[in-house]
């Protein structure tokens, strides 16, 4: 762990330098800490974070470098009618990974030297028995070109470990003695060190927007690879999801939104009504004993994690329906209509029963917002309760209450467990709610956890409906949060 | 000292529209109202003025039972309205405040049409038989709410849109609508603009000829303009009630003097 | 007052009188407030059915059949040679000891004076299949013990055990060929005789998964260091990160663009379905990175990265509810920002920020959709880590994806042990709400 031991030193230096800035501000002064221009901890601090900043700067953007510019290089290595059919450069590359790494455990195990884990030739031993040996299982012989462009993998990976060490030792050194040297009185430490801090609390709140473009960039990258093996137009207008190993899928979107669509609108036909009419109840006619009492059970249900509801889904509620819809002459209708407890209702029902206090607690609170006054203008004309929630409270809140419910849908659209558990995984375009069907959320799970070679198609397009995903949750997010906005707006 | 009552006779002999006798209210443990007695006459202004939180408002919303809406108030003592007692079981808010409409301090429009705000209480009363009907009731309250000119061309546009004291005006021809009896203001000028209060003014004094209005106010100017007769509320105490300009020119309690000549409130 | 002053207002209609306009009225009034009662009754419901089910369900998992029985070492087949060598005595394999407990149950049997039929192969196979490991274990860890006569406590089988509790019945098992009447015929027997019974199974909170053959052996203590870990994570990153994040955004961002971006930023990542997360952490840290798979730490990244926009919404609020007030007192006595900030707005919100952190940690803790994409499915974590570094980075698995795991396989013994995991799972969540409940009541302040 060659980067614990930099992050280490560098700790132990800043420390260091802390306590030595603090001491040599305060000699500079004459022991008088009232003659600094800023507190003593402030030089201390001053030449910790000259320390700290700059070189876990650097390490941290070496790190993330490091792998792409080695895999760049070791990948021209391989030239291009030495790839397969059917794979990519990423397939072979992932060999060559994993072959250097056999050779780290051969080395660290000593069943091999440092310099014959560099020389080693596959054309005169066998690599795949002796890395068996120490426990690398390889999947196949180890071909020469993937052998020298593993070689060349660990070479340029200790090089650029080697090189990284001395780099940041020099960067930490560096912001050491500089930052000793301002220590004296005059300096304006405590101004520094909180440009510093400034400077710290601005890259946290940047992290957010990193991981946005890291969920963008990681998405597209793969679902570019995906494309250039797919055809997009099978993809977006295609009709058929039937994945295979033989190389000719048909890897359809369509049938996959129509199951996360309809599954949502069952889960919406049950939570939009029952979360209304629940945050309405509480809010307009509940007593404040009633509303203590009820709101924190309703938000239960928000809190319970979905592998739960999952695992209701499964185990209850869609053996429930079996009961009810199925089993010929033993279910309760006499119906043979269901066979399976994974259903569109199934997961329907659940996940609606799991969005109730999510639309209630929101119309809970946009129904607030409607003033008071409005209220009393309708009762003022003798309007009854209900009449004045009908006609002024909802009117009134309807933008704010469809806010929500597009929440609700974008939540609904997007969650993993019920469906996973409940749907079922048939593709198919059907109206009854009673199959089995698959959605979006369930096929990246089922595409990705499979053993499926990672630079297939079958395995890259869960990227291209993740981002297919993202970007239908986040145009409804935006547009329910531009609306709530709006609405809040107006009455503010 | 207390003798609102005896005041009360001395006026020349009217028709009583809504009679109150000890009536008291509390907000939960506050005692809000004390014993108070009030006769109000139809088709006259009667103006409540009072300093802030001495229980006007309160009273006032007593007289339509928009106090029920609040879980923690309660009304104690009889408020008679054409001899029916309207905190009596079978009363039913619902068409008590059909017959006593109130407009209130900050104009309400429904977020609708200026059509839709004035159609709103014949709707839910079943006023109009049909859609000319209703036609004719809009225009008809837009008119005597004395903004029909100001919006005829513009009926489907959303009341929200109009200026405050045309939103005021709005909501009083809104109140107008259903036909009541008795009209309550709650400070109706409080957030209109001297030229828009004028008009308001103007309106109030135009509804007299048909309905009695009951209006709280902070001003003693605007009471003194609009009503015939004067209530002064203090600390919840009814303390004087009279023809507003025996109450503006000789009070008899201190108390109204010294509110009056600007030393309380 | 006398009633001749009323004769000229004459009412228009009484108010006593309900027209049926009014009574129609009143009914729909009464219909719209009963829905509204029945949509919370529904969420209610609702609500009592889960909690049901899984206490139903999930209880029995906390309770386990055992078998108790003296087993008698025998020297002529554990050590032959009777040199007590250990490297000999552990080539005796598994197989080796099944004629051990064969003879063990022979002795039951004629100890507590019961008649049967059976067969002592068919009655060794009441016992879970871990029992002659577990006798093997015993018998390498004390190898003295060899010849002596030593009290054992066995896992009772899945089926057994289901019996016991109801699951099982003599009707269910017509098709199973794991089980026959007989067999039960004495396991009621020996349940008579005191020798098998059921209690509490710690090694159902504190054990390691275990095959799909043998969920009688299953525990969920493993998965519930992965979630630990994991937590570890997510606390040492999120925390320090969505506090500065919030501190920087709510008293220092000058108004412009990037401000914006980032808020809007953050406000609509809070939104994102975690699956993305999981692609996301599957693509950057373990693709890219080459962080190893199925390892806690990357698990804590990934939900670090989920609860951050969740910490720093609810540290803005808690910043924001600090009145300016304070920070113009700081300023007023020739404080600088920076120091106004971190002397007093921060201590201030802390009650706020540690209870937005403790529900932020409570999602991250029952989230199971991006685990499933860094691969913390699918294997058995045998051992509990034995280091915080091992506990990192060796693979392991989390409560949630443990109990989706249980739930995928094909025993429904299995399915009993999800329900108990799910037990385990809300009382965390429970115990981690309740706090948050508390530190608010206690710390709020109301400025």
């Amino acid at each position: 762990m060659p980067v614990l031991w930099l992050v280490l030193i560098i700790l132990g230096l800043a420390a260091l330098g802390f306590i030595m800035g603090r001491q040599r501000a305060l000699k500079s002064a004459g022991g008088d800490s009232r003659k600094l221009h800023s507190l003593p901890n402030y030089y201390g601090a001053n030449v910790a974070l000259s320390v700290l900043v700059p070189s876990f700067g650097v390490l941290i953007v070496w790190l993330l470098a490091q792998p792409m510019l080695i895999d760049r290089a070791v990948s021209a290595m391989i030239p291009p009618e030495l790839i397969p059919e059917n794979t990519t450069t990423g397939l072979v590359m992932s060999d060559v990974r994993r072959v250097a790494e056999g050779l780290d455990v051969a080395v660290e195990k000593g069943a091999m030297s440092a310099s014959e884990a560099n020389s080693v030739r596959s054309e005169f031993t066998d690599l795949r028995a002796r890395l068996g040996d120490v426990g690398v299982a390889l999947g196949q012989d180890v071909r020469p070109e993937v052998l020298r462009a593993a070689q060349r993998y660990r070479t340029l990976n200790a090089t650029g470990n080697m090189a990284l060490t001395i780099v940041i030792c020099l960067v930490a050194v560096a912001g050491f003695i500089n930052a000793l040297r301002h220590c004296t009185a005059e300096y304006r430490a405590r101004n520094v060190v909180e440009r510093a801090i400034l400077v710290i609390l601005m890259a946290a709140a940047s992290i957010a927007i990193l991981s946005t473009i890291g969920i963008v960039l990681s998405m597209l990258f793969e679902s570019v690879n995906f494309f250039g093996l797919h055809r997009w137009t099978d993809f977006f207008f295609g009709t058929t999801w039937a994945p295979n190993f033989r190389g000719d899928s048909e890897l359809s979107i369509l049938p996959l939104l129509w199951g996360t669509l309809y599954i949502s609108f069952i889960a919406l036909l049950v939570a939009v009504p029952v979360g209304l009419f629940a945050a309405i109840y509480l809010s307009e006619y509940a007593g404040s004993k009633t509303r203590s009492f009820a709101k924190p059970l309703l938000e239960i249900l928000a809190g319970i994690p979905t592998i739960v509801y999952g695992l209701f889904a499964l185990l209850t509620v869609g053996p429930l329906l079996v009961k009810v819809f199925g089993q010929g002459d033993n279910g309760l209708l006499g119906v043979e209509w269901m066979s399976g407890a994974t259903s569109v209702l199934t997961a329907g029902i659940v996940m609606g029963i799991m969005l109730i206090p999510f639309v209630s607690s929101l119309s809970d609170d946009i129904i607030n917002a409607v003033p008071q006054s409005m209220r009393d203008g309708s009762l003022g004309l003798g309007a009854t309760k209900s009449e004045t929630i009908r006609q002024v409270v909802v009117p009134a809140a309807l933008p704010g209450i469809v806010g929500a419910i597009l929440l609700a849908a974008s939540r609904a659209i997007g969650e993993t467990m019920i469906v996973v558990m409940g749907a079922g995984a048939i593709a198919k375009f059907s109206v009854n709610p009673l199959e089995s069907m698959t959605t979006i959320t369930t096929r990246i799970v089922s595409q990705l956890t499979g053993d499926g070679d990672f630079a297939s198609p079958e395995t890259l397009v869960a990227f291209a409906l993740g981002l297919t995903l993202f970007v239908l949750t986040l145009g409804l997010n935006v547009l329910a949060l531009y609306i709530v906005r709006k609405y809040r707006e107006q009455y503010e | 000292m207390y003798d609102a009552p005896s005041l009360g006779a001395q006026v020349e002999q009217q028709d009583i529209k809504i009679s109150a006798k000890k009536v008291q209210v509390y907000y939960g443990d506050t005692h809000a109202i004390k014993d108070v007695d009030i006769e109000i006459e139809s088709k006259t202004v009667t103006a409540f003025i009072g300093p802030s939180g001495c229980g006007k408002s309160t009273f006032l919303r007593c007289l339509n039972r928009m106090n029920d809406t609040i879980d923690i108030c309660r009304v104690e003592g009889d408020i008679i309205l054409d001899g029916e007692d309207i905190y009596d079981k079978k009363v039913d808010p619902v068409q008590l405040r059909a017959k006593v409409g109130m407009v209130f301090q900050k104009p309400n429009p429904f977020p609708k049409s200026i059509y839709d705000n004035i159609a709103y209480g014949p709707r839910i009363h079943g006023l109009a038989k049909s859609k000319a009907d209703l036609d004719e009731i809009v225009e008809k309250s837009l008119r005597r709410g004395a903004i029909w000119n100001e919006v005829k061309d513009r009926l489907h546009a959303p009341g929200t849109g109009l200026s405050g004291g045309q939103q005021q005006r709005l909501c009083i021809a809104r109140a107008i609508a259903t036909e009541p009896e008795v009209l309550l203001m709650d400070e109706p000028c409080s957030a209109l603009d001297p030229i828009a209060t004028a008009q308001v003014e103007e309106l109030i004094d135009e509804l007299r000829n048909q309905y009695s209005v009951v209006i709280v106010t902070h001003s003693m100017q605007q009471a003194a303009r609009v009503s015939q007769k004067t209530a002064f509320f203090h600390l919840g105490h009814l303390v004087e009630y009279g023809a507003t300009g025996n109450i503006f020119t000789t009070p008899q309690d201190e108390r109204t003097e010294s509110y009056i000549t600007g030393r309380i409130g | 007052m006398t009633d001749t002053s009323h004769s000229s207002a004459v009412p228009t209609s009484s108010l006593y009188a309900h027209d049926a306009r009014t009574k129609k009225r009143n009914a729909a009034e009464a219909r719209f407030k009963a829905y509204g009662m029945v949509a919370i009754a529904i969420g209610l419901i609702m609500l009592v059915t889960l909690m049901v089910t899984i206490f139903g369900k999930g209880l029995g998992a906390f309770q386990q059949t055992f078998i108790t029985m003296n087993v008698e070492l025998l020297e002529s087949k554990l050590d032959k040679s009777g040199t007590r060598d250990l490297e000999k005595i552990k080539k005796v394999s598994t197989f080796g000891y099944a004629p051990i407990i064969k003879g063990a149950f022979q002795t039951t049997v004629d100890a507590e004076g019961i008649e049967t039929a059976l067969k002592t192969k068919d009655m060794a196979k009441l016992l879970s299949k871990s029992a002659a490991s577990q006798l093997r274990d015993f018998v390498i860890e004390n190898p003295d013990k060899i010849g002596t006569t030593v009290e054992f406590r066995f896992l009772a089988n899945s089926r057994v055990d289901g019996y016991l509790k109801g699951r099982v019945t003599r009707d269910s098992i017509a098709n199973d060929k794991n089980i026959t009447s007989a067999q039960l015929d004495f396991v009621d027997q020996l349940r008579a005789a005191g020798v098998l019974f059921k209690t509490f199974n710690i090694d159902f909170i504190i054990g390691a998964d275990a095959s799909d053959q043998r969920p009688e052996a299953a525990g969920i203590g493993v998965a519930m260091m992965g979630s630990l870990f994991m937590m570890l994570v997510v606390l040492a990153l999120a925390l320090p990160i969505g506090v500065a994040a919030s501190m920087y955004l709510e008293e220092f961002a000058p108004q412009n663009i990037w401000t914006d971006i980032i808020e809007v930023n953050i406000s609509n990542l809070a939104a994102v379905p975690s699956i993305v997360f999981g692609i996301l952490g599957l693509a950057v840290f373990i693709n890219y990175m080459h962080l190893p798979q199925s390892a806690p730490l990357v698990g804590g990244l990934v939900l670090t990265l989920m609860t951050l926009p969740t910490i720093i919404i609810s540290t803005r609020a808690s910043l924001k509810s600090v009145p300016p007030s304070i920070r113009d007192a700081a300023l007023g006595v020739g404080a600088s920002k920076m120091q106004s900030v971190f002397h007093h707005v921060l201590p201030l919100a802390a009650p706020g920020i540690l209870t937005g952190t403790i529900i932020g940690l409570a999602q991250a803790l029952g989230e199971t959709a991006p685990l499933l994409l860094i691969g913390m499915i699918g294997f058995i974590a045998s051992n509990a880590p034995t280091s915080i570094g091992e506990g990192l980075l060796s693979p392991n698995s989390a409560m949630p994806a443990q109990i989706y795991e249980w739930a995928k396989r094909a025993d429904p013994a299995f399915y009993e042990r999800a329900w108990g995991g799910i037990i385990i799972l809300l009382l965390f969540l429970v115990t981690m709400n309740t706090i948050a409940v508390i530190l608010r009541r206690r710390f709020e302040r109301r400025w």
